[in-house]
């Protein structure tokens, strides 16, 4: 879709009806036993599981692959009733030079998803950044997570921001990009949806947050904005774009709340690992801690949980 | 093993009940019927009426209440009548104490109280868990602090306060109403609803284990009966109401005749008005807690949807796909947004409402799916094709059904948001500051929320405008509703009729009605005989008739008074005594005349009454308004507009000073007034227009109608143009036939019991409270925040 800078400047969001809707909202939806179980095996299917430590290492790698594949025991799957690789992980996610490692431990229906673009600043040559992608995709990546550039934001310059991102796109030829908004660097949300709404007219696949490197990262407020910028283009163009939540979600509470944000605003249609990935590192643990409680009705030793 | 995990990839809400073993077991332990609680004790009703208590989630019995009888009444005013001795002189710091251990008391059993009063009245538990209990715990706290700060204040309580609540928030309105009343020292005879009295009980029982003082609250079941037992009891001093205006209506007719204070919280038909540059999506959600709180049974809901045209499409598409997602069913499931209506009486009056806006051709919509069958459940359901004389957009239908109406400019959002007899609330979503802040004091009503909705809190002032009722609840505006504020008396011995022959004014003078700034004689042709003290004739005075009134009050709405600002004002006063002050010898020897008063105490009064003007004109900007500070990121303003039109109808005694009493008040706080000169004072108050003349008063702002002494009471109180009326008079029943007469608009009134008000007093309290009168709260919510 063409850039409608009309559109863009349109966008109107008031925080504190925001917020209302955030602080009731979870207090109106609540997914108990069997459900919460079942709410929480979908969580797992959707999590891009990440680790983008500046000491990441192939060895790091290789063990998160494997929790990937196997996001829980087959103690608790047997007791959930699941047969083994009935649940995996929706992506990993890891740093450009990891990609080939990734790549040989991972089974073909796990994408590698990889942040490109000089993360998580995003603020190396455009040239470079580029590159990257390019690269990336050599090396196995099936989606891109790019960072956008906040500065044209903050200047709202969607003229810039918009040609950026479409030329990102071009890049990853016909694989996904997920556009990093860096939602704690644009500070206000009118910023976050006005960002939002450019990026998915470049054609980015996904929007997501941020990089979990930002003092803010995903939380209701913001990610409420997205969904509705969401919601708005795919009235006006019946294209569904995804969304990204990352950083920050590490309960199977939390998890939760967004799943029913999404489940409200935009419905079950989205609730899949198309549409919806959750950025998370830690987030998968708590998770697997609440399942073990839901079958044997006692809380896990926690070393009993293995860990990614 | 479950198929609901087996089939995880399609997630769906199941059901998340709240568990309610504890509330049955209660309710189930509960005297069948229920005793009254009375005097600190549980004593059984002398009477053998009985009603049925349902579950509308269910339909299903919980159990019997008992109707108060006439004895149970009596027993209960009496205990309260007898504990006020001492409660009215507890220690406001021990009355303090009491009302915080209320609090307390909430907190700690605040989900069973949530889940009594789903139970009870059918609303969802995550408004009772999260909104009404948490307000009803704060009320207390809040009063807490003002039954320790009025003790500054040096205000007196009231005595008994009959408190009549209805059904839509049980414990929140008991809330409301004992907490202030208790605070400011008063005692209490409260009724809860037929349909819902169950936390009222159990708050009964925290009331025990507070060590409430015996008779301090009284809390007593029954139907309209038992409350009208209570409102007519000679001893309920105060009646607190908060119902429908019907019954509204009725109470201040029947309470007339004993002159009681009354405060009315009634209906409403609250515009909720959206325009283009609104968050839309926001503004939606605003609607739905609007309109679909609480099953739309709230009188502040926001009933009338008022959208700009260029949005009007999009708006509606918005609402109805947001409509598709809201849950309808048991209430005790925590994933409901709506409950149960009330009784099976309600939902009987919604679904004929309904059909009756069919008929008239409104077009209905209700989401595709279907409600559960089991228990008294409405869907959420809009009208569209509506305009401001559609039935669905004027008559409170208090169910889940909102009526949408489009506008096209601000001025044409305010003319249709204000088309209607209530009064109580209206939202306005705007994200353009400017427009906002204008449209909001354009808004006939006592609560405005600025991009929000249905906002409460103890700090803020909440009641109506117009037919939605009188008085405030909540913030320092409500609780001067429970103190005593009689005006001082005259001592007797001031009152001697100087026997001293005085010149009487020339006989060449022809007082004239005074309408719209002009000299005007009456529409009946008759003059009637201006005599003096010594009963010798002085001159004809205009005799006003009803066609006069008729053109006084369009005069008095078509003033300018109304685009004055206060600095204008407060001049014109200041000016207005400047030119009063210059004429000292013509009113020295109209008072020696006609009040008979000898020549020191006519200077007097004549002194004071230009020092009274001098006192409302600096109060002209300087009797303002307050922020107070609801825990939210925001601010409410309560800001004190006028009453409107106010006709006052003067007294015999001290009558310049009286009518420039009355007048510069009215005056100062932007009223448009008709004065109406007592019989024998009319030369005074005719003498006064040639002052206004010269002192840029503008034209309407200050009409003059002399008349025969209760000539035109009728007229005046009947008149749905007038919004106040004033009335001086040291007769009991005339004073309470002129208040039974205003329940037709229901107009301010204000008839102080006097049988001679001290005039003369110039204590702050005695001035200001003209000012009070001639004013009242809007409280304008403005969360705020980029």
């Amino acid at each position: 879709m063409n850039l409608d800078t009309d559109l863009v400047s349109n966008i109107r969001i008031n925080l504190s009806a925001i917020e209302r809707r955030t602080s009731t909202l979870t207090k109106r939806r609540s997914v108990k036993k069997e459900y919460q179980a079942a709410w929480l095996l979908k969580a797992i299917s959707l999590i891009d599981l990440t680790t983008l430590s500046g000491d990441d290492t192939a060895g790091k790698v290789e063990r998160l692959c494997e929790k990937a594949k196997r996001p829980i025991s087959h103690d608790l799957l047997d007791r959930l009733g699941l047969n083994q690789g009935e649940i995996q992980v929706g992506a990993v996610c890891v740093y450009h030079h990891l990609i080939k490692e990734a790549k040989k431990n991972l089974p073909k229906n796990i994408p590698i998803a990889a942040v490109s673009t000089g993360f998580p600043a995003g603020l190396s040559s455009f040239k470079t950044r580029k590159l990257e992608i390019t690269e990336s995709i050599k090396n196995g990546a099936d989606e891109i997570d790019i960072v956008i550039n906040r500065g044209f934001v903050l200047q709202n310059n969607w003229k810039k921001l918009y040609e950026e991102v479409a030329d990102f796109k071009k890049a990853a030829k016909n694989k996904h990009i997920k556009a990093i908004l860096g939602v704690g660097d644009l500070e206000t949300l009118r910023n976050v949806a006005k960002a939002s709404m450019v990026c998915m007219m470049a054609g980015a696949d996904f929007i997501k947050t941020s990089t979990g490197k930002e003092t803010i990262n995903a939380n209701l407020n913001n990610s409420l904005v997205m969904l509705r910028m969401i919601r708005e283009f795919y009235q006006m163009t019946g294209k569904k774009i995804g969304f990204k939540p990352a950083g920050g979600i590490s309960t199977a509470k939390t998890v939760i709340e967004f799943l029913i944000l999404v489940m409200e605003e935009l419905g079950n249609d989205w609730i899949n690992p198309k549409y919806l990935r959750i950025g998370a590192s830690s987030l998968l643990i708590d998770i697997e801690r609440q399942l073990y409680h839901f079958a044997l009705g006692r809380y896990a030793n926690k070393e009993k949980l293995a860990i990614g | 093993m479950s198929k609901i995990i087996k089939n995880f990839k399609n997630i769906s809400y199941g059901p998340a009940p709240e568990d309610s073993k504890d509330v049955m077991s209660w309710i189930n332990s509960l005297n069948n019927p229920n005793f009254l609680f009375i005097n600190g004790k549980w004593l059984k009703s002398k009477s053998s009426k009985k009603i049925k208590v349902i579950n509308p989630a269910t339909n299903k019995k919980l159990t019997t209440l008992a109707v108060s009888n006439k004895s149970d009444v009596n027993q209960a005013v009496s205990a309260a009548k007898k504990a006020f001795a001492s409660w009215s002189k507890t220690s406001s710091d021990s009355r303090a104490k009491y009302l915080y251990a209320l609090a307390r008391l909430i907190q700690k059993h605040s989900r069973f109280l949530s889940v009594l009063e789903t139970i009870d009245n059918g609303k969802p538990i995550r408004e009772t868990r999260d909104i009404d209990i948490p307000l009803v715990a704060r009320h207390f706290y809040y009063h807490a602090g003002w039954a320790k700060k009025i003790d500054t204040y040096k205000q007196k309580p009231i005595g008994v306060i009959g408190q009549i609540i209805p059904w839509n928030f049980p414990l929140l309105m008991l809330a409301w109403k004992i907490a202030p009343a208790i605070a400011a020292g008063n005692t209490v005879v409260l009724k809860p609803a037929e349909f819902t009295s169950l936390t009222a009980l159990y708050f009964a029982e925290l009331c025990q284990k507070a060590r409430i003082p015996k008779g301090v609250i009284n809390i007593i079941t029954g139907d309209g009966s038992t409350g009208e037992l209570i409102t007519s009891h000679v001893d309920t001093k105060k009646i607190a109401f908060t119902g429908s205006t019907d019954v509204g209506k009725k109470i201040i007719q029947s309470t007339a005749t004993q002159e009681k204070k009354l405060t009315m919280e009634l209906g409403g038909k609250s515009p909720f008005i959206v325009f283009e540059d609104a968050d839309l999506d926001s503004a939606v959600e605003g609607v739905v807690d609007a309109i679909w709180f609480n099953q739309g049974q709230v009188c502040c809901a926001g009933s009338r949807l008022l959208v700009q045209e260029s949005v009007e499409k999009l708006f509606i598409k918005k609402l109805k796909s947001r409509m598709e997602k809201l849950r309808v069913g048991n209430p005790l499931d925590k994933s409901i947004d709506i409950g149960a209506i009330v009784a099976p009486v309600q939902l009987k009056k919604i679904q004929s409402i309904v059909k009756k806006g069919e008929r008239e051709g409104s077009k209905l919509w209700q989401p595709s799916w279907a409600c559960p069958t089991d228990g008294l459940f409405y869907p959420p359901s809009i009208f569209t094709n509506v305009s401001p004389s559609s039935f669905i957009a004027q008559v409170e239908i208090f169910g889940p059904v909102l009526s949408i109406l489009s506008f096209r400019t601000p001025s044409e959002a305010v003319s249709i948001a204000n088309n209607t007899p209530y009064g109580l609330a209206a939202s306005i979503w705007s994200e353009n500051i400017n427009l906002a802040l204008d449209i909001a004091p354009k808004i006939k009503a006592g609560v405005i929320w600025i991009n929000s909705t249905n906002l409460f809190d103890a700090a803020c002032g909440f009641g109506g405008y117009k037919e939605s009722g009188f008085g405030r609840e909540g913030g320092s505006e409500g609780i001067r509703a429970y103190h005593d504020k009689t005006l001082p008396e005259s001592p007797k011995s001031s009152i001697k009729i100087n026997q001293n022959k005085v010149a009487l004014p020339s006989i060449d003078t022809t007082p004239k009605l005074y309408v719209g700034g002009k000299q005007k004689r009456p529409d009946s042709g008759y003059s009637f005989n201006q005599m003096s003290a010594q009963k010798e004739f002085i001159c004809d005075i205009a005799r006003a008739n009803r066609k006069d009134v008729r053109d006084a009050v369009e005069a008095a709405s078509k003033s300018k008074i109304g685009t004055l600002n206060n600095f204008n004002r407060s001049q014109i006063l200041f000016y207005l005594a400047e030119n009063l002050s210059q004429r000292k010898e013509t009113f020295v020897n109209l008072l020696m005349s006609i009040a008979g008063v000898n020549k020191i105490d006519a200077l007097k009064e004549f002194e004071q009454s230009c020092q009274r003007i001098f006192y409302y004109a600096s109060m002209a900007d300087k009797f303002e308004g307050n922020i107070h500070n609801p825990p939210i990121r925001g601010l409410t303003l309560a800001v004190k507009e006028p009453i409107g039109i106010i006709a006052s109808l003067m007294c015999e005694y001290k009558p310049l000073l009286s009518l420039t009493t009355t007048i510069s008040s009215l005056f100062a706080n932007g009223n448009a007034s008709l004065i109406v000169p007592s019989e024998n004072a009319s030369l005074i108050a005719t003498s006064l227009y040639q002052v206004f003349e010269t002192s840029d008063i503008p034209a309407g702002s200050i009409n003059i109608l002399t008349t025969k002494n209760n000539e035109l009471n009728t007229i005046l109180a009947q008149h749905e143009n007038i919004d106040g009326i004033w009335s001086f008079s040291n007769n009991s029943n005339i004073r309470s036939d002129i208040i039974k007469d205003t329940v037709f608009n229901l107009k301010r009134y204000w008839c102080p019991k006097n049988n001679r008000i001290d005039w003369s007093n110039e204590s702050e309290d005695f001035l200001n409270e003209f000012l009070n009168e001639s004013s009242q709260v809007k409280n304008i919510w403005i969360p705020y925040g980029e």
